[in-house]
C-alpha cells in the first residue's frame, strides 16, 4: 500500500519484500572452490556474434590465455580457465536448453593453476580508448546476471556525455550474496575499477548504491573510499550511499530513481540522463584484471538454497561443471530443482551437465519438500485485488493484462497496456493471491510479439 | 541421471492466497454479525444461516455441475451469505431470505461463470431482487434490543413458504411498542421529517431503533482489513469522502430541507456499503486511480438517490451503477507506466543526489538530457514542440 511506503521512506513506487534469505552466506567469506577435471567454455555467453576459437583441439593452454577471440564490438573474447589440453571443440548443452559451441579443456591434474598469461600494464598514462580496448581484452561481462557485454556499457556515444557512475551494489535477489561479499572483500578493487571506468566514460562522480540490510558492505566501501581519498584524488568524487532494501531496487532505473528521483524515461537508457551503471562484482573484477591484463578466468558465485549442505560464495573458474560444485557445496542427490541466478528472475536448469558461465551469479537448489507448498497451491480466476498493480515497479496493470494474455490479445498489451515496459522482474507473480502465472504469460506474450515484429 | 525440475521464474512465492483473503474478510465480519444478533435476537442469527446456506448450496450445485470457476473452499460464497443478511431486515421471511441467497449466486455470480467472472455484487443482487420481489416485506423493519428477542422468533420470520408474513404491528402492540418504532431512521427522514441523532446512530446502542449494526463497529473491521491489506482503503475513503461532501454542500444550500451530512453517512447502509460491499474486489476497478473515480461516484450517487427518489435507501443502486461502470472506469484509469511522462516533475521523494551538482557542471550534465522526443505517449497538444 502507497500509504505504508510513505511512512517506510521507500524510494521508488510499489516493488515487493520477498524474505531475504540471505543469512546463511552473507557472514562467510568467500572461498575458493578447487579445480574441476574437465571444463566446458560455451563460445556463446552473452549477446553479439558467437567469438571464434583461436585453439586446436590437442592444443595446451596455460591459464588466462585467450582462447576465443572476435572483431564484433557487442562480443567478448574468452580466456582459458585452467592450464590443460583442448580436449574438444563441439557443441555442448547449455543452461538455456539448446546445445551450443563449446571448447572443452581437460586440466593438468599437476598444474599449478597460476595465472600464466597477461602481462602488467601501467594504465595511468592510457586514454580512454586505450582502456576501453584493454577492458574489451579482459572479456569482461556484467556479473550481475545480464552478461552484456561491460566495454559496450563503458563507451560513451560521441553525441552523448556522462556524467555520474552508478554502481550497482543492491543485490535484490533474495538469497544471492556474491555482491555482498565482493564489496565486503575486495572494496579496494571496487574502488580502482570504480576508477577506471570513471576516466573511460568522463564520469565526474562514482555513486555506489547499496541496499541497507548490507551495512557492512557500506562500511566497508565507505572505507575504501576514505584509504583513497587519503592516497591522493585523481579526479572526481566518490559516494557510497543506502537505498532502501526493497525488490527490484537491483534494477537500473529503480536504483537511480533511488539516487537521484528521477525516471528514466521509458525506451531510453541511462546515459540519456548522463549515467552509467555498472554492477559492483563487475568493477572490482576490472579493478584486480586491468592492471595486471588479465581476462576473466573466474567469478564469485553465490551456491545456497535449502537442499545446499555447505551453503557459501564460492570463487568458481568459469567452465566449471554445475555437478562438479553443487558436489563440493553438499547438495544432496534426490530430486530437486536447480536454478541459475536468483530466485525471482533466474532460470530453473534441466540439466545438470552444464557449466557455470560469466552471467551465472548464484545457484540455488530446492528439495522436493521446498516446492511442495508451491505444488499445492490452487490457481483462481483473477479477483481483481490490485496486489499487482500496486506492486509492478514499471507502473502497468498485470492484472488486465493477464486477462488479456488468457484470450491471446498479444497487439492489445504491447499497444495500450505497455507490455514492452515488462521487465520480467515477477512481482506481480510473487504477489498474485490467485496464483496466476503472470509473468510466464508476459514471457511468452513479449517472444510472440517479437516474432511478429521481426515477421 | 538426478531428476531436476523445472518451473519458470519466479521461483518463491508470497503468502497470499484467495482463500486466506476470503476467510480474512469472513473473520472480520464476525464481530459485526455478532452485534446484528444481539440487536435481533434469534431471528437475525436463523436469517444468517438461511442466507449463507443457500449460498453454499447453490454454489455447490454450479460447482459440482463444472460451470463456473472457484471452489466451496474459499470462503466467497459465505461473505455473500453474511452480508445479505445484514442488508435486510431482521425479521424478513426466512424463506424469502433463502429465495435471495440463492438469487444472489445463480443471478450475481454463477451465471457470469462464478469467482472473479461476477460484474455485479451477489449481495447486492440478490438484495436488489428482494427489493423487487418482496417490497413490503423489505421495507418491514422491527425495533432493535426487544425484550425476549433471545427466546422467540419476530412472527414474519416463520412465515410458511410463498405465503405473505403476518403484520408485524399486531405484535408491536403486544410489546407496547408504537409500530412507527419500526421505521428505519432513514425512513422517518424521508416520510416524517425526523432526524435521528447522529451520536445515537453510530454507536445503534440507544432506545429501540430500527438500524443495522453499528457504524462505528464495521469501521473499526474495515480498517482492521484495511490495515492487513485485505481490502482497498481507496474506496471506502472515496465513497465516504463524497457522499459527505455532496450531503454537506446541499446542507449548507438548505439547512431547513436536507439533513446534515452527519446523518447522512451514519444513517441507513452506507457505513455497510462502503466498506464491505463496495470494495468487492471482483466488482470494483483493479486500478488505484479507478477506485477513486468509483468511490466518489457511488458516494454522490447515493445522496442524489436519497434524496430526490422515492427510495429512503440509495446504496444499493449507486453500489450496482459503480459496479456496471467499473470496467469503462479502468479503461480511463489506467496507471502510467514508468518513465512515461515523469519528466519536467522528477519525484524528489527520499532520493539523494541532485541531478546537477555543484562540481558537474551544465554544459556536462545537460549536454544530453531527453527532451519531449521520448514522449511519444503525450497527448496531440504537445505535437507543435515536438520535432
Amino acid at each position: 500500500m502507497k500509504l505504508l511506503s510513505y511512512f517506510r521512506g521507500e524510494v521508488f513506487e510499489r516493488g515487493v519484500h520477498p524474505p531475504s534469505e540471505k543469512e546463511a552466506t552473507a557472514d562467510r567469506s568467500i572461498r575458493r572452490l578447487p579445480y574441476a577435471s574437465v571444463f566446458t567454455i560455451p563460445l556463446s555467453q552473452h549477446i553479439g556474434k558467437v567469438p571464434k576459437a583461436i585453439v586446436r583441439v590437442g592444443e595446451e593452454v596455460v591459464r588466462g590465455q585467450p582462447i576465443a577471440r572476435t572483431e564484433d564490438w557487442l562480443s567478448v573474447p574468452h580466456h582459458a580457465p585452467v592450464t590443460g589440453v583442448v580436449e574438444a571443440i563441439e557443441l555442448r548443452p547449455s543452461a538455456r536448453g539448446p546445445w551450443i559451441p563449446s571448447i572443452v579443456i581437460r586440466a593438468h591434474a599437476g598444474a599449478s593453476q597460476q595465472d600464466l598469461w597477461g602481462q602488467p600494464r601501467d594504465l595511468d598514462q592510457a586514454t580512454p580508448d586505450e582502456l576501453l580496448q584493454a577492458v574489451w581484452d579482459t572479456g569482461m561481462v556484467g556479473l550481475g546476471g545480464a552478461a552484456f557485454p561491460t566495454h559496450a556499457k563503458l563507451s560513451v556515444p560521441k553525441q552523448a556525455k556522462v556524467h555520474t557512475l552508478v554502481v550497482n551494489g543492491c543485490e535484490c535477489e533474495p538469497y544471492l550474496t556474491c555482491d555482498h561479499r565482493v564489496m565486503v572483500e575486495e572494496a579496494d578493487e571496487l574502488i580502482i575499477g570504480m576508477r577506471y571506468a570513471m576516466r573511460i566514460t568522463g564520469a565526474k562522480r562514482g555513486i555506489v548504491g547499496i541496499e541497507d540490510n548490507k551495512p557492512d558492505a557500506v562500511r566497508a566501501v565507505q572505507a575504501a573510499i576514505d584509504r583513497a581519498n587519503e592516497a591522493g584524488v585523481p579526479e572526481g568524487e566518490l559516494f557510497v550511499e543506502a537505498v532502501p532494501t526493497k525488490y527490484p531496487q537491483g534494477s537500473e532505473k529503480m536504483l537511480i530513481m533511488a539516487l537521484f528521483g528521477v525516471e528514466i524515461p521509458s525506451g531510453t537508457l541511462p546515459i540519456s540522463m548522463g549515467m552509467v551503471v555498472n554492477n559492483v562484482g563487475t568493477l572490482a573484477a576490472l579493478g584486480r584484471l586491468l592492471p595486471e591484463g588479465r581476462g576473466l578466468t573466474e567469478r564469485v558465485v553465490t551456491v545456497t538454497g535449502p537442499g545446499v549442505a555447505r551453503p557459501g560464495d564460492y570463487r568458481v573458474p568459469i567452465g566449471t561443471p554445475l555437478q562438479f560444485v553443487l558436489d563440493y557445496a553438499g547438495a544432496p542427490a534426490e530430486a530437486r530443482q536447480v536454478i541459475l541466478g536468483g530466485p525471482m528472475m533466474g532460470q530453473a536448469i534441466a540439466s545438470l551437465d552444464v557449466p557455470v558461465t560469466k552471467g551465472v551469479s548464484g545457484v540455488l537448489v530446492f528439495r522436493k519438500e521446498d516446492m511442495a507448498e508451491r505444488e499445492r497451491l490452487q490457481t483462481y480466476p483473477c479477483i481483481k485485488c490490485g496486489e499487482c498493480v500496486e506492486s509492478c515497479p514499471m507502473g502497468l496493470n498485470p492484472s488486465t493484462l493477464g486477462m488479456l494474455a488468457a484470450k491471446r490479445e498479444y497487439e492489445t498489451m504491447g499497444g495500450s497496456y505497455h507490455l514492452g515496459e515488462c521487465f520480467e522482474c515477477g512481482c506481480c507473480t510473487y504477489v498474485c493471491p490467485s496464483n496466476i502465472p503472470l509473468v510466464q504469460q508476459f514471457r511468452v506474450a513479449k517472444q510472440v510479439l517479437r516474432e511478429k515484429a521481426a515477421a | 541421471m538426478s531428476t531436476v525440475e523445472i518451473r519458470p521464474a519466479p521461483h518463491v512465492k508470497g503468502s497470499r492466497s484467495v482463500e486466506k483473503i476470503m476467510l480474512r474478510v469472513v473473520y472480520s465480519l464476525l464481530p459485526v454479525c455478532a452485534f446484528y444478533i444481539t440487536q435481533y435476537g434469534i431471528s437475525a442469527l436463523a436469517m444468517m444461516l438461511v442466507t449463507t446456506v443457500a449460498c453454499l448450496l447453490t454454489e455447490r450445485w454450479f460447482i459440482t455441475t463444472g460451470t463456473q470457476s472457484g471452489r466451496l473452499g474459499d470462503f466467497s460464497a459465505t461473505i455473500t451469505g453474511l452480508l445479505l443478511a445484514l442488508t435486510l431486515p431482521p425479521g424478513f421471511p426466512l424463506w424469502m431470505g433463502f429465495v435471495a441467497g440463492a438469487i444472489s449466486i445463480v443471478l450475481g455470480k454463477a451465471i457470469f461463470g462464478g469467482l472473479g467472472h461476477n460484474i455485479f455484487n451477489p449481495a447486492l443482487v440478490g438484495r436488489a431482487f428482494a427489493q423487487a420481489a418482496f417490497p413490503t416485506a423489505i421495507a418491514t423493519y422491527t425495533p432493535s434490543f426487544l425484550p425476549g428477542r433471545f427466546a422467540e422468533f419476530i412472527p414474519s420470520s416463520l412465515a410458511w413458504p410463498l405465503m405473505v408474513p403476518p403484520e408485524t404491528a399486531l405484535w408491536l402492540k403486544e410489546k407496547q411498542l408504537d409500530a412507527l418504532a419500526g421505521a428505519t431512521p432513514l425512513a422517518k427522514w424521508k416520510f416524517e421529517g425526523v432526524l435521528a441523532n447522529a451520536q445515537e446512530l453510530l454507536t445503534s446502542l440507544s432506545g429501540h431503533m430500527a438500524v443495522g449494526p453499528s457504524p462505528l463497529l464495521i469501521l473499526i473491521c474495515g480498517a482492521y482489513l484495511a490495515f492487513m491489506r485485505y481490502m482497498d482503503w481507496r474506496i471506502p475513503t472515496a465513497i465516504l469522502g463524497s457522499a459527505g461532501v455532496a450531503a454537506w454542500g446541499l446542507f449548507m444550500y438548505d439547512p431547513g430541507h436536507y439533513p446534515s451530512p452527519l446523518f447522512m453517512l451514519l444513517s441507513g447502509g452506507l457505513i455497510l456499503g462502503a466498506v464491505y460491499m463496495a470494495t468487492d474486489m471482483v466488482t470494483s476497478p483493479v486500478t488505484p486511480r479507478g477506485m477513486w473515480i468509483y468511490g466518489g461516484m457511488i458516494g454522490v450517487l447515493t445522496v442524489v438517490i436519497r434524496y430526490y427518489s422515492g427510495l429512503p435507501e440509495g446504496v444499493m443502486y449507486a453500489i450496482l451503477i459503480g459496479n456496471a461502470a467499473t470496467p469503462l472506469i479502468e479503461q480511463i484509469s489506467q496507471p502510467k507506466p514508468f518513465g512515461k511522462g515523469g519528466i519536467g516533475k522528477p519525484k524528489r521523494r527520499g532520493a539523494t543526489y541532485p541531478l546537477n551538482p555543484s562540481y558537474i557542471s551544465r554544459e556536462d550534465s545537460g549536454a544530453v538530457t531527453p527532451t519531449r522526443e521520448f514522449l511519444k505517449n503525450k497527448p496531440k497538444r504537445d505535437s507543435g514542440s515536438m520535432s
